[in-house]
């Protein structure tokens, strides 16, 4: 059963001080699956992702990925890049997320010479592959962020992402920024990339029209602990909790009417 | 029919970008009457912002603008002294960030009364009192504590509560919401739409809605706009507008977004991105994206014209009428 999962997340605790952002969290991701973390700011869903790569440790719990435990921080430069071609991320902000001094080009370069080698030609013929992968041109591959539009930038993170040939890639709110048409286009990109290469995605998400449209399975987490879990088809659908049905029925769609929430926001448990 | 309470024609706005005046919004011609809720949806570059910077008389240093945008029957660049305060009272604005437009170190109590009392001459316990009895009615049931905490201590959805209880502090007639949830969670958003909503029915306050959520403008508002390039380009019956829509554009957004409901299927993407008017091709402005662009829409900008009980401005409306609806749901 373990052997079958690309990712394990077992009891998975964080505390910062006496506050606890997350809470007995387990959750697996089967190799080429797709699962969403949904919650709303401060349900622990992005302090997950962050442990999951090591830019937080957890207080305590278990995060196996590919087979290898990283619940601890890495033990030298070959561990750390191993888990780095296990593992890769792609933040919200492409505005921030990538170096201004670099083309999309030289740093989906750099992370070809770290992870895979090869020669310089081997390398500039993988960067135009990856290019065409999320659809950017050479022009484009070589510009600078500054010369690139929101969401040309998010196509280089995410090809910047997969130069490392991860088995799961982790899209932290990674299409929240984009206008409605060029989300529309990197939604279809994500599919198409899942489908040709067989990576698996956590995607975390506050909108659930998106997470809908790219995951299978779904996790709803309210204060730092999973209230529901399933499909993401049956959750959105026939949602059991009360969190989840509150969440659901806050998407705006045509004839809403919009509804205030009780002050009993601890009761969703 | 009385005049509308807010009337914008022929508004056009440059902005100073990279040292030359470009062109940013024109040919905008829209209504609000008394009470009314209408939408205002576009993507980046689309210039909805900057029209409710214009409204506001708000424009980035360096600004021009031409063309006239009258409230209440009075052209706001004339206004002066006490008829531009009595404007400014009745003309509110929220934001999108609401801790972007606060003072981190002044706390929420001066923060909402410092108009009342600099400019109203109300005293300093009664403006409290009306803070403290607005706070209570966007769900804030605490307000006397509330006044004395500083933005930091406050989320980021109560912030956006103060803001909205602080823009009704003057009672304004019409309120202008810049993306007034999109920073905040999806059950936050629906809090605060439900008060907004709500206050605008009972007070009967007009609003222009800013958004790039089509469904949420439709949700909220009578009639919806629907902006691209610095242009209107279809104003129609919200609902309409979502179901049936009548510019290529507008399906566009419709299809682009991904469903909460039915089947997942892929999303009918608009190739390239949003452009701003000064980047726009001459011609129609979105040719160079659009399914159905013929030689015609290249070569003459289309007007915007009557079209079953709205506004669209495409060449080819009334040929396409009815068949962009498949594109979006099929």
């Amino acid at each position: 059963m373990a052997d079958e999962s690309l990712l394990d997340v077992v009891a998975l605790r964080k505390e910062f001080g006496s506050h606890v952002a997350v809470d007995d969290v387990s959750f697996s991701i089967a190799p080429g699956g797709s699962l969403a973390i949904v919650g709303e700011s401060g349900s622990g869903k992005t302090t997950i992702a962050k442990m999951i790569t090591g830019l937080v440790a957890p207080t305590s719990g278990t995060i196996r990925a590919c087979g290898h435990d990283r619940s601890r921080p890495a033990r030298g430069t070959a561990e750390r890049r191993r888990r780095g071609g296990e593992v890769q991320i792609v933040f919200q902000d492409p505005y921030s997320s990538l170096d201004p001094r670099q083309s999309g080009a030289a740093a989906i370069g750099q992370v070809l010479a770290l992870h895979q080698g090869g020669s310089p030609t081997e390398r500039s013929a993988r960067v135009a592959e990856l290019g065409s992968l999320v659809g950017l041109d050479e022009r484009q591959l070589h510009a600078l962020p500054r010369a690139l539009s929101g969401g040309q930038r998010q196509r280089v993170a995410i090809a910047r992402a997969l130069a490392a040939e991860p088995r799961l890639l982790i899209l932290d709110e990674s299409v929240a920024a984009l206008d409605v048409s060029i989300q529309a286009q990197v939604l279809n990109l994500l599919a198409d990339v899942r489908a040709e290469t067989g990576v698996s995605y956590l995607l975390i998400s506050h909108d659930l029209a998106v997470v809908r449209q790219i995951t299978d399975d779904i996790i709803v987490m309210f204060e730092g602990q999973v209230v529901e879990r399933g499909a993401t088809r049956d959750v959105l659908d026939d949602p059991q909790n009360d969190y989840t049905k509150l969440l659901r029925s806050s998407v705006p769609t045509a004839g809403w009417r919009p509804r205030r929430r009780g002050d009993t926001a601890s009761a969703w448990h | 029919m009385s005049a509308p309470l807010l009337e914008l024609s022929d508004l056009a706005v440059q902005l100073p970008i990279s040292g030359e005046l470009r062109t940013v919004l024109h040919d905008l011609s829209l209504a609000i009457g008394e009470g009314e809720a209408l939408g205002l949806v576009g993507e980046s570059g689309s210039g909805k912002s900057m029209t409710a910077r214009a409204v506001a008389r708000l424009l980035p240093p360096g600004a021009k603008s031409t063309g006239s945008i009258r409230y209440a029957g009075a052209d706001i660049a004339s206004l002066k002294g006490a008829a531009l305060r009595s404007f400014r009272a009745e003309v509110a604005t929220i934001f999108q960030d609401p801790r972007a437009h606060t003072n981190p170190v002044r706390t929420i109590g001066d923060f909402m009364t410092e108009a009342l009392r600099t400019n109203h001459g109300v005293s300093r316990t009664d403006a409290a009192k009306r803070s403290i009895d607005l706070l209570a009615e966007v769900g804030i049931a605490d307000g006397a504590r509330r006044l004395e905490q500083h933005p930091h201590e406050l989320s980021g959805g109560l912030l956006q509560r103060v803001m909205i209880a602080a823009s009704l502090l003057t009672e304004p007639k019409l309120l202008l919401a810049d993306e007034p949830t999109t920073a905040l969670d999806v059950t936050t958003q629906a809090d605060v739409m439900s008060i907004l909503d709500g206050l605008r029915r009972e007070r009967g306050m007009a609003m222009l809605f800013i958004t790039h959520d089509l469904e949420l403008a439709s949700a909220v508002c009578d009639r919806t706009s629907v902006m691209y390039a610095g242009q209107l380009v279809e104003q129609r019956a919200s609902t309409e507008l979502h179901d049936d829509p009548l510019h290529p554009y507008t399906a566009g957004l419709v299809g682009a977004r991904p469903r909460i409901d039915g089947e997942v299927g892929r999303l009918a993407a608009i190739p390239g991105r949003p452009r701003s008017a000064f980047e726009a091709p001459p011609g129609c402005a979105f040719a160079d994206r659009c399914t159905y662009v013929q030689d015609l829409c290249t070569e003459t900008r289309p007007a915007l014209v009557p079209l079953d009980g709205g506004l669209v401005r495409c060449h080819r409306a009334v040929e396409l009428r009815g068949r962009l609806q498949e594109v979006t749901h099929g």
